[in-house]
């Protein structure tokens, strides 16, 4: 299924009355199986944008659309991940993972064997009876993940899944999260800090502005193995895209 | 006591040296125990060391004296049922209407804003002291003591239940709305549980008030219960019988508190213990 924005702006009202532009004029498209990464300076509207296309709340103008239809409400068809992970921590790792299922008319028996079979395919067999505290942070995110898969949404949003993650366990976790990702052939949407993650799991990235966000630049990346990302890494053209997308951020600018 | 210390370590002397540190545990228990010896063993030889007399701190013989003399023609083991029995009922009445009006409260922002000065006022004002306007509205039966315990274990339940609402997090508030749950879903899967651990905060809290709300209305009015042993006792310069009414009032509390704390250990075993 695919994504689209059109001329999206979003106004929030702030505590004061005042009127805050977080995102303007937004317009993009995120192919069926696409794999879409966004990059952008802090506050310049990125979660906004994925609040937007799970339906927790609706643009100020213009549309967002999911398989060409305007996203009215939270939708079967999509399904998130914030860098929180979001378990339930009264809840043990199986019943967590089934947590999406339950007001969706999935029989208890079924319930159990879609966890169960997410779990696994998330390698985290074998702590199915344990609880969050138990797991360690990147356990944490891959039952996220997993929590996120069983519902089979068609459309993966990921709000900065791996920040919170020591550098090591973030690279495993890219690549057991891109090759998931493949298989499965989801369109997914990826909002980052960190550029590197962007080109080494993305076919296209998007650059926004500073608050009002727009989009000030689409990159292609054309490169293999994007289920790859490991294998990526060690591309040298890696430092390229970086480099390319630092400048469309005029960081430079704003060092002091 | 120091005998009994010898004699354990004589006694258990193979086992420690397979544990060679005793388990701090038990050390904690030991020294509470050798406290309470302690300031028993003070409360019976120092009043009569130093000359006050038995109508103004008995000894704890003396109060052993008396509540057997209780036991028997005071008729003791109905007041303190009578004492409990209210303590409960008082503490779960009031418990579930703080609680309900907290969940019901803490899902409209509107009425919660509408509501929150006069909880305040409210909670602010020292229950007890409605206790003689129930005796006026109400007469000297059970009525006035029991809504002086709901009144008093009302507010702490019901002030944790809505500061803990007001804290869910929004993010699995999202989430639960992205996975299509209902209102009523999401308070009873997400809401309810996130605050049940100051659910049980305030529970813990309002038991220990509980007793102070029924010992208050049986002082002011009415002929049963250890409160009313408390006037009585005082009106006849009886000091043991106040002693002992006050420690069974103590151990009621004290009952009620432990019952809450192991269900709380049940129903909060998903939070991390801290380790030691
Ligand atoms: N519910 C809201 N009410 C009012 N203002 C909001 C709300 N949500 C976001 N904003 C504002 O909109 C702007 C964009 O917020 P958003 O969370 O989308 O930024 P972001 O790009 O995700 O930032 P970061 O990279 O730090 O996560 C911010 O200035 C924020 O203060
Ligand atoms: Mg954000």
């Amino acid at each position: 299924m695919a994504l689209e924005f059109r001329s999206v702006s979003k106004e929030f009202t702030t505590g004061t009355g005042q009127n805050l532009v977080a995102v303007k004029d937004i317009s993009f498209r995120v192919n069926e199986g696409e794999f879409v990464s966004v990059v952008g300076p802090s506050g310049c509207g990125k979660s906004t944008i994925l609040s937007m296309t799970a339906g927790l709340y609706q643009p100020t103008r213009g549309e967002v659309l999911v398989s060409d239809e305007p996203v009215s409400g939270p939708n079967a068809h999509v399904g998130f991940m914030l860098q929180k992970d979001l378990l339930l921590p009264w809840r043990d790792i199986v019943s967590n993972i089934e947590f999406g299922l339950e007001a969706r008319g999935v029989a208890r028996a079924e319930r159990r064997d879609r966890a169960m079979a997410e779990l696994k395919r998330c390698h985290l067999a074998g702590f199915e009876n344990h609880f969050p505290y138990q797991l360690s942070g990147g356990m944490r995110q891959r039952a996220a993940l997993a929590r996120t898969l069983a519902i089979k949404p068609e459309i993966v949003l990921l709000d900065e899944p791996f920040s919170a993650l020591d550098a090591q366990t973030k690279l495993l976790l890219q690549n057991s999260f891109a090759r998931t990702i493949s298989e499965t052939g989801k369109t997914t949407l990826l909002i980052t800090h960190d550029l590197a993650e962007a080109v080494l799991m993305s076919d296209r990235i998007l650059v926004l502005s500073e608050r009002p966000g727009t989009v000030v630049a689409e990159i292609k990346v054309d490169l293999p193995h994007r289920d790859e990302p490991l294998q990526r890494r060690v591309m040298p053209e890696v430092s390229d895209y970086a480099g390319q997308i630092f400048k469309h951020l005029k960081l430079e600018e704003k060092a002091i | 006591m120091t005998q009994v210390g010898s004699m354990e370590t004589g006694a258990k002397a193979p086992a420690e040296v397979a544990k060679p540190v005793m388990s701090s545990q038990s050390k904690t228990y030991l020294a509470s125990l050798a406290l309470l010896v302690l300031v028993l063993l003070a409360w019976q030889f120092l009043p009569p060391a130093l000359g006050v007399p038995k109508f103004i701190i008995p000894t704890v013989t003396d109060c052993l004296i008396e509540m057997k003399r209780m036991l028997l023609q005071e008729g003791l083991v109905g007041h303190t049922l009578s004492t409990a029995l209210y303590t409960v009922l008082g503490f779960a009445i009031g418990s579930l209407l703080g609680a309900v009006i907290g969940y019901l409260l803490g899902m409209s922002e509107f009425w919660e804003k509408v509501l929150s000065p006069y909880i305040l006022a409210l909670q602010i004002a020292p229950k007890v002291a409605f206790a003689p306007l129930f005796i006026m509205w109400f007469g000297y039966n059970a009525m006035p003591k029991l809504l002086v315990t709901v009144l008093i274990v009302f507010f702490p339940v019901l002030v944790n239940v809505l500061q803990a609402m007001r804290t869910v997090d929004r993010d699995l508030v999202n989430l639960a709305r992205a996975y299509n749950l209902s209102r009523w879903g999401i308070f009873m899967k997400v809401e309810m549980p996130s605050t049940l651990p100051n659910l049980m905060a305030g529970l813990r809290i309002a038991s220990t008030l509980a007793v102070i709300g029924v010992t208050v209305g049986e002082l002011v009015g009415g002929n049963t219960g250890l409160g009313f042993l408390i006037s009585y006792g005082g009106g006849q310069a009886n000091a043991a019988m106040v002693f002992n009414a006050i420690v069974l009032l103590t151990v009621i509390g004290f009952l009620l508190y432990t019952v809450l704390v192991r269900i709380e250990e049940r129903v909060l075993h998903y939070l991390p213990k801290a380790q030691h």
